[in-house]
């Protein structure tokens, strides 16, 4: 046990030094860091706890997904049946499924082989068949209903995540906020975090708002107060002013151009009244259809509108050729650059609701630092004055095997780039408490087998081996709690359980193989005759 | 060598015999009795929730001159936003600022925050911000009770495996042992119980788990060796032969704990303080609890068909290590 080859000292040796040459950056600043290679700059990324920033957890709203697309069938199951001349009546949408009732029993049959090509076939990735998205089935009564399967819902939450990330980047992108991780999580929902940001109050309004931008033709046939009291004409319906809750206007619920059609949006100020405006420019096939759009009505009012809000409805003097024009409609300076943002980057598929808001300023941040550092110093001398008391020459060497751990520790997290929070920190801490606990192992039994009449080589081998059992036993049982620790944690807690498994792991290694070459050298070149323990 | 190591000193003097099994009555009632205190407890004052499981905000701010509470009571207490708990934090400048989670969904949450921040003012140094909506709390207290049971019951087939059903229940009981304790304390003193409270819970189990195995080990290589000693003297000697190593271990693990519960930060002292409570519980829980129960249920003596534990001959550690025994 006490001998080893030459490869395996190589390879021990090899580890510890690159483990402490490896964590050596992570003592000085990047400042004193540099012009040195790049390896040698390789720290661990500081967690938001720690350097201070902002944590958003966003959580998309399926449900408006849902409607929408149900509104969409809704709109081509109106479209279908008018071309096909079917008379229906109570065309209406569910939480789930869209229902339509024909009128004529006879033409059930065409009207259900027609609305049979709105089931949207694909493929199915997995296994090669074709499905259906929408499930259309005929009831009692004539009554046709259209439902989307919940696999298609599934896909097309998935899909709208993806386009939400990127919108979502996009626009922080446009506030100069530098290195934000925007990522998945679970089914519907965005972590957002984003570092050095300690207000996210400007942060959450960029993101806050879905900026869904439609042009549509005012309804004249009544005026708004009419067909709130009366019926609604058909295709139209109200919508609410963004100045005041209580106006609303009565408008074609087609869309003329929308703002997927916008090549680009700035924020400006009116020639003549210098109010702050937003200018935009369409793209050619957008600019076309608002061309066609304000050539058929002039002299008739259409109505720009965000989020389901009229923010204002110009008459059309001249038709718009060019495809350019600019919105209006009391904006501050500031409010006039947001929006310009919003359109810049495009719409969100649904609205995003923050769930979840963790930020911490920088002062904070540095104030946890220098308390985690000054905290994780003090352990160190604790627990070294603690074990060169309790093993004198042997503690010190469990010592150099815990430097060499906490170096592996933050070596490893260097490497791979894995967070450190406040809670890591506290975890290299209570590492170094529990780490020494395989050689406190080692050394009580070497203490036994030597009281038992041992010669020193002996008893310190057994020590060793008999003590191996046990520290499989005690470290496996932690790093199954580790394991755990990890698959519970949000953030900072998962930096925690993080440092603590690997900490568990570079315990193994520092104990059982380190601390027995520093033994064993130690052992050749004094030939004591008993362990001096 | 000009420098030389002290000697080492011993602890717990060579042949200590203290008969921990006969005392076994005394702490099972003393255990039973506070646990059953710890549920009567849970029961009518239950737990401080933080906002973690209960939804809420937190913010901590930092005031220019020492922090005027009264002042800032009344002026948060006038925004409709139900009852800010308002709080001295650390130092005489620092504050903590509670909500209770605002009716109205999530956007309301987001909405107060606003109105706190307004009503802060700019002269104040908003230090941190944790806003948890309904939908997270909920989550988050459905995942902590999870990780706690899937920890326990994790341990539980690891020991068993390793082991016999016996042990395994004996650690198990230790565990909820001491998870109960220290919930028991939480609530007693109504201190905030948040996500990093768990993470100690979870950290405590694997900690205590680990001093129990190491004097399970004892107890199995003893029952191997002493094949006719009664069992209380056999688990008496072995609590004793580890007992050493039990406080040595709990020495540099408290000593680490309390360097970070002094100087580590108001932001983890309540993660710190649960530790340093359930390091002592778990330790003693270990000792007087986990051992001795091995007497009431009692075991097979006859550990003949295991490889005995290994010898100084190279290979056969790793053999031992990975065999569980044959026979129950």
């Amino acid at each position: 046990m006490l001998h080893f080859n030459i490869w395996k000292v190589l390879v021990i040796l090899g580890i510890s030094f690159a483990a402490v040459l490896l964590s050596l950056p992570n003592f000085f600043s990047p400042s004193q860091l540099e012009g040195l290679p790049r390896w040698m700059q390789t720290r661990m990324p500081l967690g938001l706890d720690l350097q201070g920033g902002s944590h958003l957890l966003l959580q998309m709203n399926v449900d408006e997904l849902r409607r929408e697309w149900l509104e969409s069938i809704n709109g081509e199951v109106r479209q279908t049946l008018r071309t096909e001349r079917i008379g229906y009546t109570g065309l209406s949408n569910t939480r789930e499924e869209v229902r339509v009732v024909i009128r004529q029993p006879e033409q059930m049959d065409q009207a259900f082989t027609k609305l049979k090509t709105l089931a949207r076939p694909t493929t199915n990735s997995m296994f090669g068949n074709t499905v259906n998205e929408v499930d259309v089935t005929r009831g009692e009564n004539n009554v046709i209903t259209l439902k989307p399967t919940p696999q298609a819902i599934t896909d097309r939450i998935t899909s709208a995540i993806g386009a939400a990330i990127e919108v979502v980047r996009r626009r922080i992108d446009f506030t100069g906020t530098t290195e934000p991780t925007i990522q998945r999580q679970g089914r519907d929902r965005i972590l957002v975090q984003v570092p050095g940001f300690n207000d996210p109050t400007k942060l959450k309004e960029v993101i806050g708002k879905t900026a869904k931008l439609t042009f549509q033709m005012v309804d004249q046939s009544m005026t708004p107060e009419e067909a709130q009291r009366g019926n609604l004409p058909p295709g139209s319906a109200l919508y609410p002013s963004k100045e005041e809750e209580q106006r609303s206007y009565l408008l074609e619920k087609r869309v003329i151009v929308s703002g997927d059609e916008l090549e680009s949006a700035s924020p400006g100020f009116d020639q003549r009244s210098s109010e702050p405006v937003v200018n935009f420019r369409f793209k050619s096939a957008g600019a076309q259809r608002f061309a066609k759009a304000t050539q058929e009505n002039v002299g008739r009012p259409f109505a720009i509108v965000l989020d389901g809000h009229v923010i204002s409805a110009p008459v059309i003097r001249e038709p718009i050729l060019t495809g350019s024009g600019q919105i209006s409609g009391n904006f501050g300076v500031e409010e006039a650059n947001t929006l310009s943002v919003l359109l810049r980057s495009g719409a969100l598929p649904a609205s995003l609701q923050v769930i979840e808001e963790r930020s911490v300023g920088p002062s904070l941040g540095a104030d946890s630092i220098a308390a985690g550092g000054l905290a994780s110093v003090i352990a160190f001398l604790a627990v070294t004055v603690f074990m060169i008391l309790g093993y004198g020459l042997f503690g010190a060497f469990a010592i150099v095997a815990l430097i060499v751990n906490v170096a592996l520790i933050m070596a490893v997290l260097s490497l791979m780039q894995a967070t450190l929070s406040l809670p890591g920190i506290a975890g290299i801490a209570l590492t170094m408490g529990v780490a020494v606990d395989a050689n406190v192992l080692i050394y009580e039994r070497m203490r036994e087998e030597a009281r038992s009449g041992k010669a020193a080589v002996l008893a310190i081998e057994a020590g060793f081996s008999r003590a191996y059992a046990t520290i499989i036993d005690s470290h496996l049982t932690g790093l199954l709690g580790g394991a755990i620790l990890f698959w519970l944690g949000v953030g900072p807690i998962r930096g925690f359980a993080v440092t603590l498994c690997i900490g568990t792991i570079a315990s193994l290694f520092t104990a059982i193989t380190l601390t027995r070459l520093i033994v064993a050298t130690w052992f050749h070149r004094v030939r004591p005759a008993e362990v001096p323990l | 060598m000009a420098f030389t190591f002290p000697k080492p000193i011993e602890l717990i003097p060579q042949g200590t015999k203290i008969p921990f099994v006969s005392f076994f009555k005394f702490f099972f009632t003393l255990s039973i009795a506070l646990n059953v205190l710890t549920v009567i407890l849970l029961a009518t004052m239950g737990l401080n929730f933080g906002i973690d499981f209960r939804g809420g905000t937190v913010m901590e701010i930092r005031t220019e001159q020492p922090a005027d509470i009264a002042a800032l009571r009344t002026k948060l207490g006038g925004l409709g936003l139900g009852d800010p708990q308002i709080q001295g934090f650390g130092t005489p400048n620092d504050v903590l600022i509670r909500l209770a989670e605002q009716p109205g969904g999530e956007k309301a949450q987001q909405d107060a925050v606003a109105k706190v921040r307004e009503a802060l003012g700019t002269s104040v140094e908003i230090r941190r911000t944790e806003v948890v909506g309904g939908t997270v709390s909920a989550e988050l207290l459905e995942k902590a009770v999870w990780a706690l049971v899937l920890t326990a019951a994790g341990i539980f087939i690891y020991v068993w495996f390793r082991f016999e059903w016996q042990f395994a229940l004996g650690a198990v009981i230790a565990l909820v042992h001491d998870v109960l304790l220290t919930v028991g304390v939480f609530s007693a003193f109504q201190l905030d119980f948040d996500l990093t409270v768990v993470a100690a819970l979870l950290t405590i189990l694997g900690y205590s788990i680990n001093d129990t195995v190491v004097i399970y080990d004892r107890i199995r290589e003893n029952l191997r060796k002493f094949k006719k000693m009664p069992l209380e003297q056999l688990l008496d000697l072995s609590v004793n032969e580890t007992l050493s190593r039990t406080i040595m271990t709990v020495g540099t693990t408290f000593l680490a704990l309390l360097a970070l519960y002094l100087f580590g930060g108001e932001v983890i002292r309540g993660f710190t303080f649960a530790m340093l409570f359930g390091v002592i519980v778990g330790t003693y829980s270990s000792v007087f609890i986990a051992a001795p129960f091995l007497v009431l249920v009692g075991i097979k003596r006859d550990w003949s068909g295991v490889t005995v534990a290994p010898s100084n001959k190279r290979g056969r550690a790793d053999k031992a290590a990975s065999t569980t025994p044959t026979e129950s």
